[in-house]
């Protein structure tokens, strides 16, 4: 088993968290992990990835191979569509599809979904509306997150249980947000799947 | 119990070296080394053994504090980006021929594709350059080992040991396995107590003493199991790697087996003997390098009369920027897996600064105030406020080194460009702009210098800044005089008397400091929040 994962989006809308979630789950689930991150320069609203690998071998290169990857996960809908050269032939997109918009040519919001519906595998999403309805628009990545679940081959239990380990200091009702957002990201995904 | 933790490159090397019982690490913060000193600073293992963690004002009096600390007797560690060892290449260079005393690791972190870097500059070519051993680790788990072996290997040996990492390991996390730690080193002076003395006849003496070492260099490279040869099956291709290049070849064979013979290296001098033996079982050879065609140069020869080499060099592999997966499965002929083009739809989307930088502000005043010159004549520094080059600014046009900006500006002054203005950040101002400024004093340069001071060392992540609120003392104990040192609020409703600060200072034909001081956006969120958490732990109490 192998997932190769590109969590993608813009600096400072925290896709680390994201990957300490599936980092967290996976180390419990007895699984091999290499994280590749971006710090730095790239951080100050600039784009940003993160390269996810997760296996149960050992795990030779930190970046994935392009045209490899399982997964592209992206908290920003221009964001997911500048990694398609790493996502492979059968590979699912997951995207978020509130734009975050801090630069002046910042495409048409259609002509972005015109491309990620070219994608045959994938789950667009909005996720701060979710969020917000659900009674936290910070939980958004974790909605995205839970539209991502159903690709991960990480057991839902174990998700959950890095959740609560990741957010308990935070108390019960962050971690039950938190764990409500994910619910609700995974019946969109089961729904939207097909 | 040796224990398993997810790890940075940057933070195995860190754990590594509080485990293997260092007394100081010293570092100036610089991508992509800034996580192992960060993460010296919080640990409580670290603060409980007194270990010495925190930054120096730049790379050479870090690297000179290490020194001092291995004269001593004790372990110490030193951390820098690549181009921080160029300020540090005196003491580096030099250390080599002192030896050390307590164990000492230099640790220089190489940015190949300049992800935030202004060169790709090749570290173990400065190793080379030193003749001291280099140790290049291709995973986390090496970096950890070999920081406990690189200690043990400058106290046996009473040599300073570079360790050179790249962007890929430094930024990447994979679990670690860590061994029980052991203490520090007592207080212990050098037996040779001229040993530290580089008067010329010491010098030669020690310089002798080095290159005698040589041959034992090799030997502990050869002898220590991180240089590996693998032989295999297929002789029409011998294939050398060197650091994480290693992951990258494995990686294009999902079994794991490979079928052309494979010398890993890890550690330099590289033993001749292992080159010789896959140079001689094999018809030619590929060689795949992060970074410099250094081990390829060097095999190949001046002449390149020997078998065909390929590499960098005759471009099997691109002569620059870092390595990945696809690229080693070019050069070996294999099939390039590629996803579909990025859309032409995507744009680009280049770091900025902040909402509510108070780099902005200063940019746009400087911009009013200049608007009655020709362009061209802003000369700039490295820090955040180099994104005060872009859209919308367009505000600067020199970032070369740290500390440039001044002297780049007294050099054009003195040519006759006036006015010539220097935009330097804080942090860089006490890393390198200090002397410069002197320089300018001396000579009563007609330049206008401004000191962007936003209490911190923005660019990497808000590091504590060197002067914090000394910066117009240091200018005017420096000589500038104190009717020329401002001290401004950069912010909108200061900017009728801000802007004619700078136009008069602009016009004045001597040394003049601009101070505009607000605190960085990030840094003022990070106190807000921690000062929210001490008040309510107050609370709890
Ligand atoms: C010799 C060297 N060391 C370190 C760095 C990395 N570096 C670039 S900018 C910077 C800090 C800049 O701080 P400051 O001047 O205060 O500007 P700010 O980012 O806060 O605006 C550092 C550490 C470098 N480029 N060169
Ligand atoms: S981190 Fe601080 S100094 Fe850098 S752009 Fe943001 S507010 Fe400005």
């Amino acid at each position: 088993m192998k997932r190769d994962i590109i969590l993608a989006g813009v600096g400072g809308q925290g896709i680390l968290s994201i990957a300490a979630t599936i980092g967290t789950a996976a180390l419990s689930a007895g699984l091999y992990i290499k994280q590749a991150e971006v710090h730095g320069m790239s951080q100050r609203g600039g784009d940003v990835s993160s390269n996810l690998r997760i296996a149960d071998h050992e795990i030779a290169s930190d970046l994935i191979p392009y045209g490899q990857a399982d997964l592209i996960i992206s908290v920003e809908p221009m964001e997911s569509l500048r990694y398609l050269p790493l996502l492979s032939p059968n590979g699912w997109l997951i995207t978020n599809t509130k734009p975050f918009i801090n630069i002046t040519n910042y495409p048409e919001m259609d002509k972005l979904m015109i491309e990620i519906e070219k994608i045959d595998n994938h789950i667009a999403l909005d996720a701060d509306e979710m969020a917000k309805k659900l009674g936290s628009g910070k939980s958004a990545n974790m909605v995205i997150l839970g539209a991502a679940s159903p690709f991960l081959e990480i057991d839902y239990s174990e998700l959950k249980e890095a959740i609560r380990n990741i957010f308990e200091r935070k108390g019960v009702e962050i971690v039950k947000l938190n764990l409500d957002a994910l619910q609700a990201g995974r019946d969109f995904a089961e729904a939207h799947m097909n | 119990m040796n224990q398993k933790l997810m790890l940075l490159g940057d933070e195995a090397i860190a754990q590594a070296a509080i485990d293997a019982g260092i007394s100081g690490i010293y570092a100036y913060p610089g991508t992509p080394s800034t996580e192992i000193t960060e993460y010296v600073i919080q640990s409580k293992e670290a603060k409980a053994g007194k270990i010495r963690a925190g930054w120096s004002t730049n790379e050479k009096t870090a690297m000179e504090s290490a020194l001092g600390m291995s004269y001593a007797g004790k372990r110490a560690i030193v951390c820098m980006k690549h181009v921080g060892l160029n300020v540090a290449a005196d003491p580096f260079m030099n250390s080599a021929i002192t030896g050390a005393n307590g164990g000492l690791i230099i640790v220089s972190a190489d940015d190949p594709s300049m992800h935030s870097s202004q060169n790709e500059q090749d570290s173990r070519v400065y190793g080379k350059f030193a003749m001291l051993p280099v140790l290049e680790p291709t995973n986390q788990q090496d970096a950890y080992d070999m920081v406990h072996y690189g200690f043990d290997m400058s106290e046996k040996l009473g040599v300073p040991v570079l360790m050179r990492i790249t962007t890929r390991l430094a930024h990447s996390r994979a679990g670690v396995v860590c061994i029980p730690s052991r203490p520090q080193n007592e207080i212990r002076l050098p037996g040779d107590h001229r040993q530290f003395i580089l008067l010329p006849a010491n010098a030669r003496r020690q310089y002798k003493t080095l290159l005698l070492k040589q041959d034992t260099f090799e030997k502990y490279a050869l002898d220590s199991g991180f240089n590996v040869f693998t032989d295999g099956e297929n002789k029409s291709l011998g294939i050398i790697t060197t650091g994480i290049a290693y992951n990258y070849l494995l990686e294009n064979y999902p079994d794991r087996h490979i079928p052309f013979p494979v010398l890993k290296i890890a550690q330099y001098p590289i033993p001749h003997s292992l080159v010789a033996k896959i140079y001689n079982s094999c018809e030619k050879l590929l060689i795949l390098e992060e970074g410099y065609p250094i081990v390829e140069e060097s095999i190949k020869g001046f002449l390149n009369t020997g078998k065909t080499i390929h590499g960098r060099l005759d471009g099997t592999v691109p002569r620059d920027g870092e390595l990945n997966p696809n690229i080693v499965a070019v050069a070996l002929g294999m099939n390039d897996s590629r996803g579909k083009d990025i859309p032409s739809v995507v744009v680009s989307r280049p770091p900025s600064l902040c909402k509510g930088c108070p780099h902005i502000y200063s940019y746009n005043a400087l911009n009013e105030a200049l608007e009655k010159w020709s362009k061209g004549r802003v000369f700039s520094d490295i820090g955040c406020y180099t994104l005060g080059a872009l859209d919308p600014f367009d505000a600067i046009n020199t970032c070369v080194d740290m500390g440039a900006s001044i002297t780049m500006a007294k050099g054009a002054a003195d040519a006759g460009l006036l006015p010539a203005v220097a935009v330097i950040g804080d942090s860089t101002f006490t890393h390198s702009g200090i002397t410069g400024l002197i320089d300018c004093v001396k000579d009563k340069s007609k330049i206008t210098i401004m000191i962007l001071d936003n209490e911190t060392t923005a660019m990497t992540g808000g590091q504590d800044s060197a002067a914090f609120g000394r910066i117009e003392d240091i200018c005017l104990g420096v000589g500038v005089k104190k009717d020329h040192i401002f001290v401004l609020d950069p912010s909108p409703k200061h900017h009728e008397e801000n802007l004619a600060i700078l136009r008069q200072e602009l016009e004045y034909e001597g040394v003049s400091v601009i101070i505009p001081r607000r605190e960085c956006i990030q840094t003022a969120i990070r106190h807000h929040k921690e000062l929210k958490k001490a008040e309510a732990m107050k609370i709890e109490i």
